[in-house]
């Protein structure tokens, strides 16, 4: 079991500055995220973006912003628990809180800080009659192991990179690849659509544009699925698997389910004091929060997280007096053993 | 520089008249938050989630779409030949009278 003092659901900008206030309080931070790597929506969607009202910065790229935010928090040694989706909490008797990926990864803390922004990235699913009814059955929106597809009939849907490289890679794994986009135009790199038309004249991909995967139908599993292709009308196709590719979309996920006041997908916290759920000890900051006058801004979310980390740390230290203290006095000590102080000024008499 | 009407026909049928600013470098998917219309704009209007999917029901001369906008609606879903991202639609006078559609929720 991993245990820490604060535990941060979401490694976005928000979640690592969360770090840096608490360390300056002697907290130490844990960060789970179903990213593989911390950053969120900046490092993930718009890395090469800039972002112009971080305060200090006339113009940061997203990407870059993560890297500084990364460096500061360093000291601090925060603990990661990476492409793992936080799925359950359950409170303890002594008043902590055990939060649970979905791999199983249990982590402990008294204080739960949650900024989640959007919520974890999960596959869009086109709107197709039954389709949740097959999952698992023959319909995957991640392909995991390419070698549950060995000798199988696979159709693929989308025009992005991934359902062009993936058509490409299990064009030599499955039995049978078809590929179906709504445009006869695809949109992905340019090595990867010459690739897919060269395997597709070649009779490996079976291409299929201007068309559409309308419905699903099998018996216990997938069996066919209906294509509607604008001219040429209905075509069943049968197949073992359906993969439709069509990016990531982020959704609140498992935490809509902890019993935590929600309004319109965000979690209601009290702004007026020290942004807190409902739920004692379980906290929410940034674009995952909402309150009246919310604005979802990364400056507002380090702000958030300022203040709540300083009643985290009365929570977890209910009998220790402390006042917040300026860095340029106190200087920033690591949990590394670093310090950082402003150079004393040398008093010479001549 | 005055305020444009725009007219958007929400998921439920019910047309809103909206009155839009042209000074505030504002587009209709902002517009339409603005009014609280069900409107996500998820991803801050990057073109990047098509949660402001719309519907352009009037002849009114748009601006050509760009490749973000391109590349989004290849991937979202309930896309017709008359659909535009609201958030790539920055609110200019030529578009006084300009009739939307919110296009269907996907999931």
């Amino acid at each position: 079991m991993i245990k820490t003092d604060i535990l941060i659901i979401g490694a976005g900008p928000v979640g690592l500055f969360t770090v840096f206030e608490a360390g300056l309080l002697k907290l130490k931070c844990h960060l789970i995220d179903a990213l593989p790597q911390p950053g969120g929506q900046c490092a993930e969607i718009y890395p090469k973006k800039p972002i112009y009202d971080i305060p200090a910065y006339p113009e940061v790229l997203a990407g870059d912003l993560i890297t500084n935010l990364e460096k500061q928090i360093e000291p601090f040694l925060p603990g990661y628990t990476l492409g793992e989706r936080a799925d359950t909490i359950e409170k303890q008797e002594d008043g902590s809180f055990n939060v649970t990926t979905n791999q199983g990864t249990i982590h402990n803390a008294p204080v739960v800080m949650i900024a989640g922004g959007l919520g974890s990235f999960e596959p869009r699913k086109p709107p197709i009659p039954n389709l949740p009814d097959y999952e698992g059955k023959g319909v995957e929106y991640i392909i995991k192991d390419p070698e549950i597809y060995r000798d199988k009939k696979v159709v693929i849907s989308g025009g992005g990179d991934s359902a062009l490289d993936w058509s490409i890679f299990l064009s030599n794994v499955a039995s049978e690849v078809t590929l179906v986009h709504r445009r006869n135009e695809f949109r992905g790199a340019l090595d990867s659509v010459e690739k897919v038309r060269e395997l597709s004249l070649l009779g490996k991909i079976n291409l299929i544009t201007d068309a559409e995967v309308k419905e699903v139908h099998g018996e216990d599993k997938l069996s066919s699925v209906l294509i509607k292709h604008k001219e040429k009308g209905d075509i069943i196709k049968e197949t073992d698997h359906l993969i439709p590719l069509f990016g990531l979309l982020p959704k609140l996920g498992p935490i809509a389910n902890w019993g935590l006041e929600i309004e319109k997908n965000a979690i209601v916290v009290n702004n007026a004091l020290d942004y807190s759920t409902n739920i004692p000890g379980i906290y929410a900051i940034g674009d995952v929060n909402t309150y009246p006058g919310k604005l979802k801004l990364i400056l507002c979310g380090f702000h958030e997280a300022t203040i709540a980390v300083q009643y985290a740390f009365n929570k977890i230290n209910p009998n220790k007096r402390y006042v917040m203290k300026y860095t340029t006095v106190g200087g920033v000590e690591g949990f590394d053993g670093t310090k950082k102080e402003a150079k004393k000024a040398a008093v010479v008499s001549i | 520089m005055s305020d444009i009407i725009v007219k958007v026909k929400d998921r439920d049928g019910k047309l809103h008249n909206l009155v839009a600013p042209t000074d505030m470098n504002m587009n209709v998917m902002e517009l339409c938050k603005a009014y609280e219309l069900p409107v996500e704009g998820t991803c801050g209007g990057m073109a990047m989630c098509a949660s402001c999917q719309c519907y352009v029901l009037s002849e009114h001369d748009l601006p050509e779409m760009q490749d973000a906008e391109e590349e989004m609606l290849d991937q979202a879903f309930y896309v017709e030949s008359n659909s535009r991202l609201g958030c790539q639609l920055n609110l200019t006078d030529k578009m006084d009278g300009l009739e939307l559609e919110l296009a269907p929720e996907s999931e």
